[in-house]
This record gives C-alpha cells, structure tokens and sequence, in this order.
C-alpha cells in the first residue's frame, strides 16, 4: 500500500455558523414557504384564501360585534356582527336552564367541588390518588345528586325538567364517563375470557351498541325503557337519557380496555397464574393497573366523543347547552339577523374548550406515557 | 441477451482482484461543509475515492460517518464545497442526481426493505422500472445476485419471514441488481445480531474481491484490516486522520484517533 | 388467554369448588341465568304495559297505509304509500346522503391529510387549524349552523344567488338543472361504461407489456402520441376559449389557431413551453375569475395584474414539470385512455343524433319551476357530514403515511427511483394498508351519522321510520328493532369487509 494516503488533521476546524441564510426570518420563509415553485405558489394561494376567510370572520367576531352592554337595537343594525349582548342577557340559561335563580348556589357548588376533585386526578404527580378517585367517582355523585334535586336537608326540590344548559351537558357526560368505566372495564373482561357463554354475552353486547347510532339508542332508552319497566313505573326522562348514554359508552370504552389487555405481555398473565393469585386478584392487581394505564389516552378521547355526543339529547327533548342555546334562538325579545348564528358559535367555543383541552391532556398523557415505556 | 447479464457473467474477469485504478476518480469531495440548522456537522471534508478502491469510514457516534456518505448519494445536502460522483456533480438538479443515484447503491443500517414485495419483487423494481429492464430478465438476474448472497431459496418469500441478516444480504443483493459502479455501506451490521454479522461480512468481503469500488462506515475493525485500502477516521465532523489499514491500526498518529482504538479494541 | 387451563395442568386438584374448569361452568350457568331471568322479566313487564294499552305487537303493519307525506323521496311517494314504503325511502335516503357524503369527504379529507403533512408552513397550519376546530365541535351543532344558520339565512327565492352552470342557491335549498336524455342517450351511457372499462384494460394490458418487455407496446406508444397532440388541442380550445370570454378581441378563429398550435407543439421538444403557455391562460383567467368574485372592493386592475403574476409562476412550474418528464416512449400513456373513456362515447354520441337536453330551473311569479330541487336538508346534512367526516379521515390518511418510515422514502431514492414511481410502487401500496382500515370506519361512522339528519328534518331512515312511522303506530319495539337491524347490517357489512382487506394486505411476518 502507498503512504501518500496518509493523513494528520493538525488543526481542528472551528464549528462556524451556516454560510449566508443562516436562521433568521428570510430562511425561514425561504425554507417553509417558498422552497420551490410549487410551494411559492401554494403559499400565494394560501394567502389569498386567508386574505378572503379571516377578515370577515373577523369582523363577526370582533370588529363589528355587539358586545354586552349593547341593546338589541344595535345588533339590528345593518352589518352588525355578532350580538355578544344577546349571549350576555341570555347566559344563565346556558348555563343552568330553568334551575330556580335563587338556587344558583347549588349548581355552582357542584361545579366547584367538582373541578376541585378532578384536577389532582388528572395531574399523575398528585398524591392520594386512591381517596381522590373514591371521592370523585363515588362520593361526589351522590352528594351532587341531592344538591341539585334537593327535598332533604330542608333544600328545596328542583325536578330534573329544571335543569338545563351547560349544567345537564356535564353531568351526562360525567355520568356517562363515572358508569361506562366499570361497565366497560367488566365488558372488556368477559369479552377476553374463556368461558364461551360469557364471552359471547360480552361480544353481542357490545358490537349491537358499538353498530348502531346513539340517536336510536336514545330513542329506545326514551320509549323503550318505561315499557320494560313494571307498569305504574315513571322513568325520569333525564334518567332514560342517562341509561342510553351509558350503554352507548360503555360499548365503546370496553373496545379501548380489550386494546389495553391485548396489548399487555404475556408474561404478565404468566407472572400472576404463577403467583398462584385467583382470577380476580389477579386481574384488579396485576392485569387491569398496567392495562389501563396503557390506554389513558384512548379512554380520554373516547370521552371526547362521549362529551360531542351529549349534545343529541336535545333530540328527544332535554335541554343540554346546544337545546338551550336552540331554543333562545327563537327569543322575540332578541331578534336580530345575527341571533342564531351568534348562539351556535358561542355553543360551539364552549363545546371547542372542553374538547380541546380534553385530546391535549390525552396527547400529553401518550406522550408521557411513551417515554415512561422507553427501553 | 442483454448487457446486463453480459456484465454478470463476466463480472468476475473484468476486475481483477485488489486492482486500483490510478486516473479514474470514483468519488471526489472537496472544501465540503455541511449544517444541520446551526449545527456544523461536516467540516472541510476533502476525500478522492479512486476506482476500485475500498475504504473504511471509522469513528465515534455523532461524528459525521453516516452523514459524509449519505451526501454522496445526496440523501443529504451539503451547503458548500462539491462533490463529484463518476464525474458528476451533485446539484439541485434533480435528474442529474437520480441519475448518479443509479450508479451508487446504498446499504442501510436497517436494512430498508420493501415490506410489501416478496424477496424477488424487492429486487427487480428498480431494474423494471428505473432502467426498463424486461421482467424475465430482471429476475434472472435477481437470482443470480440472491444466489451470490446465498438465500435464492427465499425468493418468494417477505423481508418480514426472515432473519436480520438475511434481510441485509437482499438488501445488498437489491443494491447490486442495479449493476452499481459505487457501493456505500451505512453501518450495514450495526443492528445485527452477533452471530449474523459473519454472513453480511462475508457478503462484503467478496464483493471487495470482485474489486468494488466501496465505501464502508463500521465498527467491524476485522474487516476493515483485512479488505480496506485505507481507514478514514473521523471524529467532530472532520477527517481526523487517514492512512493504511496495517499503519492505521499499527502505529496511529492523532491522539484521538488513539484513544478510539484503544476504546474500541478492547 | 388459556390461564386457567395452565393452571388445571399443574395443581393438584384439591376441591370440586375449587376447580377452575367447574367454577368456570358455575360462573357461565349463574350469568346466563341472570341474564335469562333479567330478560324475561322484562318480556313480562313489556306484555303487561302492552296490554294495559290495548296494544298489539307484530310486523302486519307494514302493509298498511302511511298516510303521511315525505318531504322528499328516491321513488314516487303519495299518501297512499305503505309503511314498508315508508321504510324504504327512509333507508334510500340514508344511503343517498351517505354515497354523496362519502364521496366528498374523502376528497377533502385526503387533500387536508396531505395538506397537513406539506412542507408548506402556511398549508399545513391551515390544515391543522380546520382539523383542530372541526372534530372538536360536535356534529348535531354543526349541522344546526348549516340547517339553520346558513341555508335558512339564504336569500328567498326571489333573490335566488345564481351560481354558475344554472345553479340557483335560496331558502328552499339547490335548484339544479335535471337533465333530459332522449332514447338514444342510452347507447351513450353503454358507450361511456364500455369505454371507460376499455381505457382501464388497455391501462392494464401496456402496464404489463412495459413490466415483461421493458416498454410500451409501439402502437400504444403511436397512441399515445396521436392522443397527446389531441387531447393538447382540447385542453387549448378550453383556455382560449375562457380567455376569449375575457378578452374582447379574441375571435374564434383566433382561438381555433392558437389551439391547433399549442397541439402542433405538444408533439415536438417544444412541447414545455406550450404547457406554459397553457397553464398561464388557466391560472390567468381562473383567478382572475375567482379573485374579483372574492374581493370585489380591490380595482379589477389590480386583481388582473395579481392574477397575471400568480398565472405566471403556474407556467414556470408547468414548463420545469415538463421539462423533467422523461421522452413520450418511457412515459405511461395517459392521453390515450383519457381520450379513449371520453372521446368513444363523444362519437357515439354525435353518430347516434342522441340528445341530451337540460331542464333550466326556472324563475316564476312564486317559485322555481323545472330542474331538481334539492331540499335544504339535504345540502345541509351532506355539508356536515362532509365538512366533519373529512377531519377524521385526514387524521388517518395523515397517520397513514407517516406510518411509512423515511427509510423506505430513502431506500427507493437510493435506488434512483423517480419521485412518481417512487410514490406509486412504495409509498401509497404501505401507506394504503394503513389508512383503508379506519377509512371504512370513517365511512360506517359517516352512514351512522346521517341519522342526525333526522333533526334538521331530512327524511332518512330516524326520521321517517323511528319518528314518523313509530309515532303513528306505536310498534315501539317493532320499528326500533328494524331500525337497528338496518345498522346492524351496515356494520357487519364493514366488519367483514375489514376482516377480508386485513387478511389481504397483511404484512407476511415470522
């Protein structure tokens, strides 16, 4: 072989910043908007079209809106935007339908407890996990119930027609998440299990309620259900909405539970049979822990679903956020060219924040949860 | 027939062993730098690879290894100084590039095979597609190749059903069906286990035989002994030092270059 | 999951009670048990209440008259129509609005899929934010938006916004022309079908020459050529012509010229410069079309001038794409099924003397006259599926191709795969894998979906069946059973339509 290959660095050449376009503002346009022909014009396309969209969106919004201290008059006006005023007058129905207005207390007592138990349940650092989630999930319902409904403790009775608004979307979609958890997780089991009779149950079970649309199951929970009940019974017409939801749910969350177990090692079941530990132990203290971990995410966005879902209650006559909002739509005392559009867009910010914030909590939670897992 | 079973069949003769050509310049990097963002992971990169020349790109992690001959290919892009591949420049012309990309096969680190094709169907879609080969003859000279690596029996089968070595010789095999003037090799047993890094090595080692022009990045000192005709060292995006595999390995010059093998031979 | 059974393996078997196997049939007999008891107590509180109602149960109703109107229905609807009727227009309905639904929203939703994977900054943020806001915002509310909102907020009929192509948009909902074949039209309609499975065949056919030879066969090739010189001179007729609707100058033979030209070229190495050309005049006058409808307050002089630098950055992209196409032999005859699907049918038409006439909506005193009128709840529920549908389904198409690793990207690149072979043999086959699964459901969940229509008060399947048919008869059961069954068999359908596709394209793995 020859020497002349041979070669010594004797001096280190110096990191030096990238020759000419390093960063700034003119690389980055350069990189992420006009890297070639096609992009260049993409972008011009883009702009224009936003250049069309934003403004008037805009105006609605901001611009030329109505905002609270306004009168009706003012939201009359030819071009007014959204009438904010109307949605300020009108708020506490939104928020509580026909919830007595001297009873307020009530309804904000409960949203108070409520996200005080449920905020250190969602942040994994938090400690008490175990009372917290008892506190939440079995202790917090029931106190609510009798705070909202009242007739003890010298509470006056508020009948569930009352409710409305904001207050009755949250509570069916809690209910529906506090019930469809065990249900499905059960669901979930017997679906995994060996025992033929049980598992087919679990399969029929779920696959009729996974295959057909809440609004029929609604339907049946709605007509259906005082006709299987013995006769003289009266289902409360909240109540029936509450079965069908949770029926509806429970489907769904045992889907994303069987994922959590079918995703497990084998190892673990191996591990617990090993122990010597009985079905049951070995499921709630091995199996079920590690499952459910794992699909955190899955279970948040099917709550997601579950909260968007609520809003077909108005269907068969419950006044949830959207039915309130539908409803003061046709209020004489505001009407004004802008009126239903300006209620559909604040029903739909308030139903954006919750669902919102729900799948970037679930994105944080997989995203955590990936690098916990890491190898 | 066509040339290109022509070229198979006289494969062998046409180099001879460990021959070297003393004109013809295979590759040529010059004052190459390149950035990642702000980072300056190539610096002043300066290598003539002449044809049939065999060289062993060695070095620590994040070193720039895998990112010099990823430029070669243009699966990078440098920022400034040249590199010439059989003559060409590599520009932002892309036809050029797909053209130079022909005549270098490239063997990935994770074998990068086509998950959906069976064996065979990985290794004729370049030769159909890219040169118009005619299938029958794309596939004939597809089990010629899987018959050099040894696994013609696994024609039909998905990368899927076979084993991580298995998978790289295809991937080799795939490279070569392009009949490649140029073979650059990214960490090809790094992800390997032990006892299948042998069976790719061997591959490797009688492609050098056959007097490939190649260039390899790894950690296999064994191989780089016994086929490179020289060892490039690298270290901080630069060519710390670069000299003859016995030299190389027997006297090294850089401290740095001392203190990696003292780290990796032991 | 044979736990249990390892278990019965290897421990000694102390009691009968403890014995997995028997505690398992002691589980399953107490569990169908409930489950039996459970039912049929509600068997005998449904036949108690039942008969306190004076109600009977049964399907005999079915055959008996509705009685009730259908705001609009697939097939001749009067009162006088039977309950199975009812069912059926509901059920038609369903599947209209679910097939157009589908249709539309895995065009938008592949476009905003690979929108948000673009490296596009601008693009792929306006992607983002439409997928973020739309999937957040439940459908029942988007479709009150559409329902009541916009289309209820349209002009009345009077003051009908005429859209092009004798489309009118108000109050009542879309009035579109209905088009009138005469008898002959249906050798047209024969020579399209034939036509387009020629074209597709004939596809197929060089395809596979080009694998087995190396190269398209020679009289496709000759084809190819013919068709590209004639499919060039349609395309030209198509910009002049919209130029000349925007320039006063430009007669007909002016543009019959130019057309022929621009054909001339497209056969010769100049050919680039003629799609230049060609894509100046689109992009000129279709923004120029769009921009002043969109921004009527800016001066038309300024528009033009912005149209006609945008249109000019088109036809540099247009002459650059040329120039890399690779010479006529090499390239996939594309001119020559285009013109064989449309062009065969085109000669049928005109040597058959078929006709195919429009009824125009008309306006008259009170209300349109002629063309179709779709109902508003149909635009409205087709608008929401669509618009929601595709937030999902681009979440999968977008999943699904950065479910493909760059390793394979690099490996064809590597290999001098071009970038279009290169998408077509690796990149969508694994990317198609991926995304087809949850599409299908997307697609189940859009058909289950369209049950909302029943809000905004289109007549689908809900509506008509569960609402109207079950209020006047009272067969509670009956019509939820059927109703359920319907999506039952939506479902299953889905299912086995997934077991089949995933047992198709599954990857063989150890």
């Amino acid at each position: 072989m020859t020497t002349d290959t041979a070669y010594i660095r004797d001096t280190f050449v110096p990191a030096k910043p990238a020759p000419g376009r390093t960063g700034g503002p003119i690389l980055w346009l350069r990189t992420n908007l006009f890297a070639t022909p096609t992009d260049s014009i993409l972008t011009v396309l883009g702009v224009v079209f936003l250049l069309w969209a934003v403004p008037p969106i805009y105006n609605f919004i901001i611009g030329q809106a109505v905002f609270p201290g306004g009168t009706v008059e003012d939201c009359r006006v030819e071009g007014a935007g959204a009438c904010w005023a109307y949605i300020h007058a009108r708020f506490n129905f939104f928020i509580y339908g026909f919830y007595p207005i001297d009873q307020y207390w009530r309804p904000n007592t409960v949203f108070v407890l409520g996200a005080a138990l449920i905020l250190p349940l969602l942040i994994p650092s938090a400690p008490f996990k175990r009372i917290n989630a008892v506190l939440f999930f079995l202790v917090f319902p029931v106190i609510s119930f009798y705070l909202l409904s009242g007739g003890v403790f010298g509470l006056p009775y508020v009948p569930t027609e009352q409710w409305g608004g904001l207050l009755v979307t949250l509570i069916i979609s809690l209910v529906g998440i506090i019930c469809s958890i065990p249900l499905g997780i059960l669901l979930a089991l017997g679906r995994q299990s060996d025992l033929p009779i049980i598992k087919t149950l679990c399969v029929m079970f779920i696959e009729l309620w996974r295959a057909v649309p809440l609004i029929t199951v609604l339907f049946m929970a709605s007509i259906m259900l005082p006709l299987f009940m013995p006769t003289g019974t009266n289902v409360d017409k909240l109540l029936r909405a509450l079965v069908g939801v949770t029926l509806f749910a429970s489907a769904y969350l045992a889907e994303v539970v069987r994922g959590g177990l079918q995703a497990l090692p084998r190892g673990q079941y191996e591990a617990g049979a090993s122990l010597g530990l009985s079905y049951w132990k070995r499921t709630s203290f091995i199996i079920l822990p590690q499952a459910i971990k794992h699909v955190i995410p899955g279970i948040v966005n099917n709550f997601i679903a579950l909260f968007k879902d609520t809003s077909l209650v108005s269907i068969v006559g419950i006044f949830d956020l959207l039915n309130t909002v539908q409803a003061a739509s046709s209020d004489i005392d505001w009407a004004s060219p802008t009126q239903a559009v300006t209620g559909y867009v604040f029903a739909a910010f308030m139903f954006w924040i919750f669902c919102f914030a729900m799948s970037r909590y679930s994105l944080w939670m997989e995203h955590r949860l990936d690098t916990g897992h890491k190898r | 027939m066509s040339q290109m079973t022509e070229a198979v069949a006289t494969g062998t003769a046409r180099h001879s062993p460990m021959q070297i050509s003393q004109t013809d310049v295979a590759i040529d990097v010059i004052g190459m730098h390149k950035w990642y963002g702000d980072f300056h992971v190539l610096r002043d990169i300066n290598l003539k690879v002449m044809r049939g020349e065999r060289i062993v790109i060695a070095g620590p992690s994040g070193s720039g290894k895998s990112t010099l001959i990823r430029c070669v290919n243009r699966l990078e892009e440098h920022q400034e100084g040249q590199i010439f591949v059989n003559g060409t420049e590599l520009t932002a012309d892309l036809k050029r590039i797909d053209e130079v990309r022909r005549e270098v096969g490239m063997v990935f680190q994770h074998f990068n095979l086509f998950p959906h094709l069976t064996i065979l169907q990985n290794l004729t879609l370049a030769p159909i597609w890219v040169r118009g080969i005619p299938k029958a003859e794309a596939e004939a000279t597809a089990m010629h190749y899987l018959e050099r690596v040894k696994i013609p029996e696994q024609a039909n089968k998905f990368p899927g059903q076979l084993s991580g070595g298995q998978q790289q010789r295809v991937a080799i095999a795939r490279s070569l069906c392009m009949q490649p003037r140029i073979m650059l090799f990214d960490e090809p047993t790094s992800a390997l286990d032990p006892e299948m890094v042998k069976e790719v090595l061997e591959v490797m080692i009688s492609l050098a035989e056959d007097g490939m022009t190649m260039i390899c990045v790894t950690h296999e000192m064994g191989f780089a002994r016994q086929v490179a005709n020289r060892v490039i060292f690298m270290d901080q995006g630069q060519i710390v030092e670069q000299n003859d595999p016995e030299n190389f390995f027997g006297n090294p010059q850089h401290e740095r270059t001392k203190l990696f093998l003292s780290q990796i031979l032991h | 999951m044979a736990v249990q059974d390892n278990m019965s393996g290897s421990a000694p078997r102390p009691s009968l009670l403890n014995d997995p196997v028997i505690r398992g049939i002691i589980y399953q007999v107490l569990v169908a048990a409930a489950v039996i008891a459970f039912f049929g107590w509600i068997v005998l509180n449904t036949a108690q209440n039942l008969a306190a109602q004076n109600k009977t149960t049964g399907f005999d109703f079915l055959f008996r008259t509705a009685g009730f109107d259908i705001s609009f229905t697939l097939f001749p609807w009067s009162r006088t129509s039977l309950y199975w009727q009812a069912f059926l227009a509901g059920l038609l309905n369903t599947l209209l609005v679910a097939i157009i639904g589908i249709f539309f929203a895995t065009v938008l939703g592949f476009t905003l899929g690979i929108a948000r994977l673009s490296s596009n900054w601008l693009i792929a943020r306006v992607a983002t934010v439409y997928i973020e806001t739309i999937r957040n915002i439940p459908l029942l509310l988007q479709l009150f938006f559409w329902y009541f909102a916009v289309l209820k907020g349209m002009p009345a009929v009077r003051q009908s916004f005429a859209l092009p192509m004798d489309i009118f948009i108000n109050q009542r909902g879309l009035m579109v022309p209905r088009p009138l074949p005469d008898g002959e039209f249906i050798w047209v309609l024969v020579a399209l079908l034939a036509a387009f499975a020629a074209a597709v065949a004939l596809g197929v056919w060089a395809t596979r020459v080009r694998t087995a030879t190396g190269r398209y066969p020679s009289q496709v090739v000759l084809g190819a050529k013919i068709a590209d010189a004639l499919v060039s001179f349609l395309v030209a007729l198509l910009a002049f012509s919209l130029l000349a609707n925007m320039i006063s100058g430009m007669t007909t033979p002016i543009v019959l010229g130019a057309s022929a030209l621009i054909a001339a070229v497209s056969v010769t190495r100049f050919a680039p410069f003629g799609r230049a050309i060609l894509a100046f005049v689109f992009g000129l006058t279709i923004l120029y079309a769009l921009l002043t409808s969109m921004f009527p307050a800016v001066p038309q002089l300024v528009v033009a001038a912005g149209s006609a630098l945008a249109a000019l950055m088109l036809a540099w992209v247009a002459f650059e794409r040329a120039s890399d196409r690779p010479p006529g032999e090499g390239r996939f005859p594309l001119a020559l099924l285009i013109l064989v699907a449309v062009g065969v049918p085109a000669f049928v038409y005109w040597a058959t003397g078929a006709q195919l006439a429009f009824e125009i909506p008309m306006l008259e005193r009170f209300n349109f006259r002629g063309g179709v009128q779709l109902p508003p709840e149909l635009v409205a529920l087709v608008f929401g599926l669509t618009i929601y549908t595709a937030a999902f389904i681009a979440e999968n198409v977008r999943g699904g191709i950065s479910a493909v690793s760059k390793g394979q990207t690099e490996a064809a690149q590597s290999l001098g795969i071009k970038e279009g072979d290169r998408l077509r043999l690796v990149i969508i086959p694994q990317a198609m894998r991926v995304i087809v699964p949850p599409l299908t459901s997307q697609y189940l969940n859009l058909t289950k979906n369209s049950s909302l229509g029943a809000a905004i008060g289109y007549p689908e399947l809900v509506n008509v069946f569960t609402g109207t048919t079950l209020n006047q008869t009272g067969k509670a059961i009956e019509v939820i059973a059927l109703t359920m069954a319907v999506y039952l068999t939506f479902s299953l359908l889905t299912s086995a339509f997934m077991n089949w596709y995933n047992g198709r394209v599954a990857l063989v793995e150890r």
